[in-house]
């Protein structure tokens, strides 16, 4: 890994014109951005063969600051809109930029028929446990207990495991870390983008304007100290048992493995159909 | 190019079919839908078809992500349509809106049934005009055709893919079920008889950065295409001409909407298509489309033969809608008859044209069947006897 200053990366890759960002203090949607940012760099990615894709929310304004093409589409569909990029030309490769209520709500089927087609796409998900933008509501995130506008005396829901639901769908690779895991998120990314198939890296991300200041937590710091309690390694979480891992998440790699992506998958389609039409 | 169907020919086959071979003749190379009826069949002609050309056919989880699918892909080049019915149709109306609001070329076909809800899913109606025209939120313009016979529905589908690129908006394709459904024979032309529209691209470094500008003063602006170096952002929310979100600026969202209208209704003459049958004499006039206007026209020739005054307005194109035209006819006629499956939507468009010039009638009709020549000619005869 190369070690760019911030201000190298902010001058190479984003609008300097779009710039202020929205995002308020504390956001962890800036961090994530610039892991992602860096392992666009230390890969020497052609900026002009990435397309970033966004639904609706916080982290979904990201595609509009970076100097990219960009595609900020409707709540949830990010995925959907992606696959129609990818499928006209996969030489692009494609980052959806998605906040967890965005993807796991109403984007939730999109986001798991995207990883059963195994789409060739690199979601990087913002989990702040809540929706930011418009003002701090519960999310399908949302931990048991934790308060949020719409239920203001505690999130009596389960919430999903936004990892597991993606390992469970077929994705090629799932890592979850916190914004605190600078090189393992780093890292993940860039594993991320250099493979075949449906690949997720979510981010735990503190958002103390919406969230943190309804569950006792003003600030980002106090945030990340409540990560550091509730947050378990997956080798020592294989070893704990259901009860103790009520109300922990999980970070980790979850999985990593190669099967065909869709372009590959339609591509041998295509192949068959024309053998099978004697075209 | 070589196709995997009759060229230079003619055909017998179903609505659906037609819609589909004109569509890839069109130059569609990206398909993506969900299984509805009477719409399906467009589909299964899509995935049969769409791989022997190279191009691509994709089931999709549902309608939303079918719009979604051929939004994408008409950024990254390609021209691509969606088709439904209605309970599809309206779950699109969310994207459709983003297609018009990004200015995003893309054909969407509606073979209409009964509704509301699941309805009746295998007759069909005309109950999706409005929804056509206004379903989705917001000011809005867009194109609407509505295909009479399978040969239109060829037809009026390479032209929707035209209208689409040449003035970057959506077009829908209103057709019904019975369009969906029936076979007729069809002329299918050579691929170089048929006339195809690309869509304009950046032409200079100033209009690369402009991808929602002016340059040409005709309210279309030229197109980047994803992945060819442009770097362009496109968003929902109102944005400059750069692309730029500003969304609290009143006047940036004022100019980009007037333009979006501007760019059709300014265009009026070359979008909309009708045609006229014995109205030169007429003292009572129909106006009609897509399937009925078939009956309205019988209707007309029995009507003459019993010695009543009457002509067909048929219209293809009903949104934009030519008022100033119907104010003519109007003008000429003591009362326009309006034979539609609904409950009166047409009916509605062609009152506010007539201006109270002429009596503006509905012949409705719903449950599933098209007005036959003879309902039409009684309600008529009954109204013109009073």
């Amino acid at each position: 890994m190369n070690f760019r200053s911030a201000y190298e990366i902010r001058d190479r890759y984003l609008r300097k014109d779009m710039l202020p960002t929205i995002f308020c203090p504390g956001c962890g949607i800036g961090s994530v951005l610039q892991f992602t940012l860096r392992a666009i760099d230390d890969l020497k990615l052609n900026q002009d063969e990435i397309v970033w894709v966004s639904g609706i929310g916080c982290s979904s304004r990201v595609p509009g600051f970076v100097n990219f093409d960009g595609l900020h589409t409707t709540h949830g569909r990010a995925l959907a809109f992606a696959t129609g990029i990818k499928m006209v030309n996969p030489d692009l490769k494609i980052i959806a930029f998605m906040g967890d209520g965005d993807a796991a709500a109403i984007g939730g089927n999109h986001f798991i028929h995207a990883i059963r087609r195994n789409l060739d796409v690199t979601v990087i998900l913002i989990n702040n446990f809540t929706y930011g933008m418009t003002g701090g509501q519960v999310a399908p995130t949302t931990l048991k207990g934790l308060r949020g506008t719409t239920a203001p005396y505690g999130q009596f829901e389960n919430p999903f495991d936004i990892a597991e639901l993606a390992v469970a769908s077929g994705a090629n690779y799932v890592a979850r870390w916190t914004v605190f895991n600078y090189i393992q998120g780093i890292n993940s990314i860039k594993k991320a983008l250099q493979k075949e198939g449906f690949t997720l890296v979510e981010f735990l991300s503190p958002c103390p304007v919406s969230f943190g200041r309804r569950n006792r937590m003003k600030t980002a710091p106090e945030i990340l100290k409540w990560y550091q309690k509730i947050t378990v390694p997956i080798n020592r979480a294989r070893k704990m048992s259901q009860e103790e891992l009520e109300g922990k998440v999980v970070i980790g790699e979850f999985v990593d493995r190669d099967r065909p992506g869709l372009v590959r998958a339609y591509r041998e389609y295509v192949e068959r159909a024309k053998r099978i039409a004697g075209w | 190019m070589r196709y995997p169907f009759v060229t230079g020919g003619s055909d017998f086959i179903q609505g659906d079919e037609a819609i589909a071979r004109a569509a890839i003749m069109a130059g569609c190379r990206f398909y993506a839908g969900y299984p509805i009826t009477p719409a399906s069949e467009i589909f299964e002609a899509m995935a049969l078809y769409l791989p022997l050309v190279d191009g691509v056919s994709i089931q999709m989880e549902d309608e939303i992500g079918s719009i979604a699918a051929i939004i994408g892909a008409s950024w990254a080049g390609a021209k691509a349509m969606t088709a439904t019915s209605g309970p599809g149709f309206s779950l699109m109306q969310e994207n459709l809106g983003y297609a018009v609001m990004t200015e995003t070329p893309i054909v969407v076909v509606n073979m209409q049934r009964g509704g509301p809800s699941t309805g009746q899913p295998t007759l069909p109606a005309q109950g999706d005009m409005m929804q056509a025209i206004w379903g989705t939120h917001g000011d809005h313009m867009l194109i609407v055709l509505v295909p009479s016979t399978v040969q239109e529905a060829f037809d009026f589908t390479v032209r929707a893919f035209n209208l689409a690129e040449k003035y970057r908006t959506p077009v829908v394709v209103l057709g019904d079920a019975e369009i969906a459904h029936m076979r007729e024979r069809v002329n299918i032309p050579k691929p170089e008889e048929i006339k195809v529209v690309n869509r304009k691209l950046p032409r200079t470094p100033e209009e690369e950065r402009m991808p929602f500008g002016d340059p040409d003063g005709d309210g279309v602006p030229p197109m980047p295409i994803f992945g060819r170096g442009y770097r362009t952002y496109v968003t929902g929310l109102t944005h400059d001409e750069s692309g730029h979100p500003k969304t609290v600026d009143r006047e940036i969202h004022e100019r980009l909407i007037k333009r979006i209208f501007r760019k059709i209704l300014d265009n009026k003459a070359d979008i909309i298509s009708y045609h006229e049958y014995e109205l030169e004499d007429a003292e009572v006039a129909i106006v009609a489309t897509g399937i009925v206007s078939r009956s309205a026209m019988r209707a007309v020739k029995m009507l003459r033969e019993r010695g009543v005054k009457v002509g067909l307005l048929k219209l293809d194109t009903i949104w934009p809608f030519d008022f100033d035209m119907i104010k003519k006819l109007a003008e000429r006629v003591h009362r326009i008859y309006v034979p539609e499956m609904n409950l009166g939507q047409l009916y509605h468009l062609v009152k506010e044209g007539a201006e109270g010039l002429a009596e503006v009638t509905l012949i409705d009709k719903i449950g599933g069947e098209v007005h036959t020549p003879g309902e039409i000619v009684k309600r008529i005869e009954r109204g013109e006897r009073r």
